[in-house]
């Protein structure tokens, strides 16, 4: 008999993503109203440690998966991995972080298992024996409830939206063997930036720059952003003028984010672009011009020059914390 | 090399999306219909791999008899043939059953390279090509923006969070799109000339051999119960103040004490 609901913990070198914590949160949520035990698996290489820390979350047990060839997040190793947890586990309910690499992963298990799998979820219930899950579609246009089918039912939940709440549970540590199998594929090359950013989608300020800001020097938005504590963002037409890596681009062909605050700058408010940030607690749009489409969904408007403003707002803040 | 594209038709990104009655579909009349954004970025950079190394360049679909059109635009950049997968049991197929028929589909007409977005932007699903890959059982990379093709090989650049990596993988293999790979071509009209004679295949379940009890609504295991629009945003205000400062005191004094995100 099926029971019970699995989490994946992502981790990065030794640290959970934010969304890990989100996740094994809302598998007790999940599990509490079935009844049933949270199991947290966590893959990597040198993380047996770092494991039993789901159990503050809600983690009954806890997978450790510990091997040199699970160090970096290869989706294909890892979902040959967690395919057998899953296996052996029989959850009812299997919960993945739809990060970037956790959407592969997350779509690689469900063909797999032949399961049914509910993308990018903003909200999950236990619903009789199915799992409904709301999640956007038409780039947030539209909210649709879908119900999952079937044993085991797969969600992956969008990052920075579902509450993480402390529920002391046992989090026992158990390892367990691991086998990669034989991957189709292989790692050559990895070029990531050496101070690893918080990642826009999961960052709890954004802060954007647009076609506004005239140039690649966006190192206002990077000075508002780090006294902030958030990550810088970019319009399309940031990128496409190369001021900005594409990985920046927030939008309907970009990345979905849902932070606590948005602030845009110099960005019209095209509908794509709101596609991909409609959804932020609080927006804040700075531009010069009065009738920018932007103001229509923005909680707090500054009609002004952005090179005025944005560093009025860097010296009020920083007056604020002295 | 034989390429084949995996090309979806969607509702424009500017689109007014209605709701349908039934509550579990959106309204499909004066919608204007597109090639999905990351499908245009695949049709593209088939073309430029077929361009540099010979070969043919194929249009696969699953949709309506209106995706017809989405296909011919492929076939006006430069595509050589398309495909429509279009059957009545095979409607209100969730994302495995797609991937189900178009893996089929590809069986039939071989393929060394397969090359998908990485979502559509309609249901936002980002799994269809993962599955079709698992059920060739072939390596697949997802999010490229770079790819280099040698002996056999796929070399692709793929973004992750905080940078990129570099994968490779031997053909036949799949890889979907990520924006920043190639800027898609425009149809020439010379190139709509030709489209109109390029072959373009109706197939059904029967042609591929796939059993109407494999796909359609009834196999979904994940199925739209309702569909609801999210609350609008309403604008909120706009700051006064004399001064760029007087304005940007008075801002972080709301997202402080007002909004308390700060
Ligand atoms: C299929 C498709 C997909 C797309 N996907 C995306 C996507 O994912 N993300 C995305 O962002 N866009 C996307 N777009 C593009 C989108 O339609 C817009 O073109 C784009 O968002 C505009 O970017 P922008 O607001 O930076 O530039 P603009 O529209 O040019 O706006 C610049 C703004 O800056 C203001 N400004 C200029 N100078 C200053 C200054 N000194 N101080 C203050 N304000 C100033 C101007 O008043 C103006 O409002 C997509 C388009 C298509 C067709
Ligand atoms: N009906 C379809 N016909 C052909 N290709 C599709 C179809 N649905 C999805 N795809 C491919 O899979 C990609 C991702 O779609 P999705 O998983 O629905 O987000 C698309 O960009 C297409 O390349």
């Amino acid at each position: 008999m099926p029971q019970g609901v699995l989490v994946f913990a992502e981790q990065v070198d030794g640290s959970f993503r934010k969304i890990a914590y989100e996740a094994v949160s809302e598998g007790r949520r999940l599990a509490d109203t079935l009844g049933e035990a949270v199991t947290a698996v966590v893959l990597g290489s040198g993380i047996e440690g770092m494991a039993g820390e789901l159990g503050k979350y809600g983690a009954d047990k806890v997978l450790a998966g510990d091997d040199p060839a699970l160090v970096d997040f290869a989706p294909e190793a890892y979902s040959n991995v967690l395919l057998d947890i899953t296996k052996a586990n029989d959850p009812r309910i299997l919960l993945v972080g739809a990060s970037s690499l956790g959407k592969d992963l997350a779509a690689r298990l469900a063909a797999r298992l032949g399961a049914g799998l509910a993308m990018d979820c903003i909200a999950l219930e236990v619903d009789g024996d199915t799992v409904s899950a709301t999640r956007p579609m038409y780039g947030g246009k539209v909210l649709a409830k879908v119900a999952l089918e079937g044993v085991p039912q797969v969600a992956a939940i969008r990052p920075n939206v579902m509450e993480i709440a402390e529920v002391p549970k046992g989090g026992d540590i158990e390892k367990v063997e691991v086998n990669i199998g034989t991957p189709r594929t292989r790692i050559v090359e990895k070029k990531l930036e050496a101070a690893v950013k918080a990642d826009l989608t999961e960052a709890d300020v954004v802060v954007s720059g647009g076609r506004g800001m005239g140039s690649s020097d966006f190192s206002l938005l990077e000075e508002l952003a780090q006294i902030l504590g958030g990550t810088v963002g970019a319009s399309r037409s940031a990128v496409d003028e190369g001021w900005r890596p594409h990985s920046d681009q927030v939008g309907q062909t970009g990345k979905v984010v849902s932070p606590s605050l948005y602030i845009a700058c110099g960005i019209s408010g095209a509908i794509q672009h709101l596609a991909g940030m409609g959804a932020s607690k609080y927006i804040v749009a700075i531009n010069k011009d009065p009738e920018a489409p932007i103001f229509k969904k923005a909680d707090y408007g500054i009609v002004e020059d952005l090179f005025a403003a944005v560093p009025a707002i860097i010296d009020e803040l920083k007056k604020r914390k002295e | 090399m034989d390429i084949v594209v995996l090309l979806k038709q969607v509702p424009d990104t500017e689109a007014l999306i209605q709701i349908a009655d039934d509550k579990t579909s959106i309204r499909t009349e004066d919608v204007k219909w597109v090639i999905n954004p990351y499908d245009e970025l695949a049709v593209e950079e088939a073309l430029r791999i077929k361009e540099k190394d010979g070969g043919k360049v194929t249009i696969l679909t699953v949709g309506p008899e209106r995706a017809v059109e989405s296909i011919r635009t492929a076939l006006a950049m430069g595509a050589d043939e398309g495909i429509l997968i279009d059957d009545p049991a095979a409607r209100g197929s969730d994302a495995l059953g797609t991937a189900k028929m178009l893996a089929a589909a590809l069986k039939k007409t071989g393929y060394d390279l397969i090359i998908a977005g990485q979502r559509a932007v309609d249901d936002d699903g980002y799994q269809v090509p993962s599955a079709v890959a698992e059920l060739l059982e072939i390596p697949q990379i997802a999010m490229v923006i770079k790819e280099e093709i040698a002996d056999g090989k796929i070399t692709c650049e793929r973004t992750v969070e905080g940078g990129t990596m570099v994968v490779e993988a031997d053909l036949p293999a799949l890889f979907t799109t990520q924006r920043g790979i190639n800027e898609p071509r425009y149809a020439s009209l010379p190139g709509i000339m030709k489209a109109k004679k390029k072959p373009l295949t109706n197939m059904t379940l029967a042609d591929l051999g796939v059993g109407a009890g494999e796909v359609g609504e009834a196999q979904a295991k994940c199925k739209i119960h309702d569909m609801s629009f999210p609350q609008e945003r309403v604008s909120g205000k706009i700051i006064e103040g004399e001064t760029a400062e007087a304005k940007a005191a008075e801002l972080v004094r709301l997202l402080a004490e007002e909004a308390k995100v700060i």
